[in-house]
């Protein structure tokens, strides 16, 4: 065990865990003020399930041992995670007897876990304003385990690291996704889609404005996701050494680029620059360079950057095109982006940097090229077509989506019972009642929520 | 006794108070109002998304005057939120049937 590996997967993995609540912060912000709350629960949501499952199955189904062809972890082999307990004791300075690399096991477990988690978080922004808590809870439990943990076992699961064999995309195909390109965002990119019409559109979609109603939140939502990508990308590998070090220099470089990139094709096209663009840039950037970070030089990763900040402000467009409502654009940020950044490695790669391979650019021809484009070519489909089941078959039993009323109404005061802002500075200056009366009854919530029907407040306690 | 009532600039507001106060206006209620008339709205753009944002923030004025004042306070509101432009507002007189002062329970002229 090397303990300075040991700490920086630690701390990446709490950096990582930053993450989620960056993105309700990013989110919540994005959705009109009725919904706010019901979009900050969804990634919440997804923090408190997804990381019980994790420790259950779902470290298991990831990085068991194969079951055969690279498909699926063995998921008994380490559920519970006991068989992963053990240490050589106080005397002997609590080693670890079971390892990855050079790190305790334990700590590639907390590490992983929150790429569960967050995964599935994201797709939570194509169904906004309108999706049951409890039906989304529901999906979120049975989509992280049947995408996320086998897709997972895909791309992360190295022959021999956690687990005897791995995955087929990291083992077999070897397609090159450093943290996640394929795993995470084209997975919930593509699941983003389906959900969005599993769900259908809202109402007034393309018609109503829905103005984001806190742009700040917005900001400050996309200055914590940079800040914890930085445990995502360099974190992934699960050393503190010179490849988390030139990991961390792309990350960076290739976000700033992509932020210029995505306010550029603002100004240019709308007149203005706006702050809104300048957060979706920073996302579009990291997506971009999370499969590409370890393979590119950091002049390449200006390239994948730029190239990501302007599509993706391009491709956000699409939905009114096509007439798909995915409300926070998970499309046209994760898996656009994703997509770029994962065929960006067989294009852009380099072998002067970590990965040590040449792409069609740098004259390696288009072998890692075919190697990326079918990697994300699988997942995507794989997770588009499951949960476009995985949808309709909780559509039809839960009532996935809330009435039409309610969705008007706002879902935070049905779905939650609360109201993200109180801003009214009236009220309040109700005389008391006397001692020992029976005090009066608040008739209403300020939501008009009938089904808080009122509370009723005595004093007869305050004589004491 | 007169109600006055301007619709105006929410940048002109100092502008319109000092007028007023300059002519001897003891008191004056503002809020702050939406609307459109001739201006219209504005467009704002998000994810390259416009939407057509129909209401403009103005600001509404309301001084209860008497009879001879009325004209006065009109003319002063107009002259001090003029600009030229599109969008100044508009002011309108209104009669008012009864006032109380809540303190002293004073009625009518004596309450303005």
């Amino acid at each position: 065990m090397d303990t300075g590996d040991t700490a920086w997967v630690l701390v990446s993995a709490a950096l990582v865990l930053f993450m989620t609540p960056g993105l309700a912060l990013f989110y919540g912000g994005m959705v009109r003020a009725k919904s706010v709350l019901n979009m900050m629960m969804m990634s919440f949501g997804a923090l408190a399930l997804i990381s019980v499952l994790w420790v259950l199955y779902g470290y298991s189904m990831a990085f068991g041992d194969d079951l055969g062809g690279g498909l699926l972890g063995d998921p008994l082999e380490f559920a519970g995670l006991s068989s992963l307990l053990g240490t050589s004791g106080l005397d002997g300075g609590f080693q670890p007897e079971s390892l990855v690399f050079t790190v305790p096991s334990m700590a590639f477990v907390a590490f992983q876990g929150m790429f569960a988690i967050l995964t599935v978080a994201l797709i939570s922004g194509a169904i906004a304003d309108r999706a049951r808590f409890g039906p989304w809870m529901v999906f979120a439990g049975v989509w992280a385990t049947l995408v996320y943990f086998p897709v997972a076992h895909w791309v992360f699961a190295f022959d021999g690291a956690e687990s005897e064999t791995g995955g087929w995309i990291a083992n077999d195909l070897l397609a090159i996704d450093f943290a996640g390109g394929t795993a995470v965002h084209i997975n919930a990119g593509a699941a983003g889609l389906a959900l969005a019409l599993v769900l259908g559109k809202r109402r007034g979609f393309g018609r109503d404005p829905m103005r984001p109603h806190n742009l700040p939140l917005v900001m400050i939502g996309a200055g914590i996701l940079w800040f914890g990508w930085f445990g995502f990308n360099a974190g992934s590998a699960l050393a503190a050494n010179g490849q988390a070090a030139e990991v961390f220099v792309t990350t960076l470089v290739a976000t700033g680029a992509a932020t210029l990139g995505w306010l550029l094709v603002e100004k240019l096209r709308d007149g203005h620059a706006t702050s809104l663009g300048a957060a979706s840039g920073v996302v579009a950037g990291l997506v971009a360079i999370t499969p590409a970070c370890s393979s590119v030089t950091p002049v390449g990763a200006i390239l994948v950057g730029l190239v990501a900040g302007v599509v993706c402000a391009l491709a956000v467009g699409l939905k009114y095109r096509l007439g798909y409502d995915d409300s926070l654009d998970v499309v046209g940020v994760h898996l656009v982006g994703g997509i770029w950044g994962t065929l960006a490695v067989g294009l852009f790669a380099s072998a002067s940097t970590t990965a040590g391979v040449d792409g069609l650019l740098y004259g390696g021809g288009v072998d890692q090229l075919w190697r990326q484009a079918l990697g994300a070519g699988v997942v995507l489909v794989y997770s588009f077509v499951l949960t476009l089941v995985i949808g309709f078959a909780i559509a039809r039993t839960m009532r996935f989506r809330v009435a039409e009323e309610d969705e008007v109404t706002g879902i935070d005061s049905v779905v939650h019972a609360e109201t993200g802002y109180d801003l009214d500075s009236l009220g309040g200056g109700r005389s008391a009642p006397a001692l020992g009366t029976q005090a009066h009854a608040i008739p209403q919530d300020p939501a008009g929520n009938d089904r808080a029907r009122g509370i009723t407040v005595t004093t007869e306690g305050s004589r004491a | 006794m007169k109600l006055v009532t301007a619709i105006v600039k929410p940048f002109k507001l100092d502008d319109v108070k000092n007028a007023l106060e300059l002519i001897g206006i003891a008191g004056l209620t503002v809020s702050e109002v939406q609307g459109f008339g001739r201006q219209r709205g504005h467009t704002e753009v998000y994810r390259g998304a416009e939407y057509q944002v129909d209401f403009v923030p103005k600001v509404r004025i309301e001084v209860v005057v008497g009879e001879v004042e009325a004209a006065r306070v009109v003319d002063a509101i107009v002259e001090a939120a003029s600009t030229g432009q599109i969008g100044d507002g508009k002011v309108w007189v209104t009669t008012i049937d009864e006032i109380v002062r809540v303190r002293t329970g004073e009625r009518g002229a004596d309450a303005v």
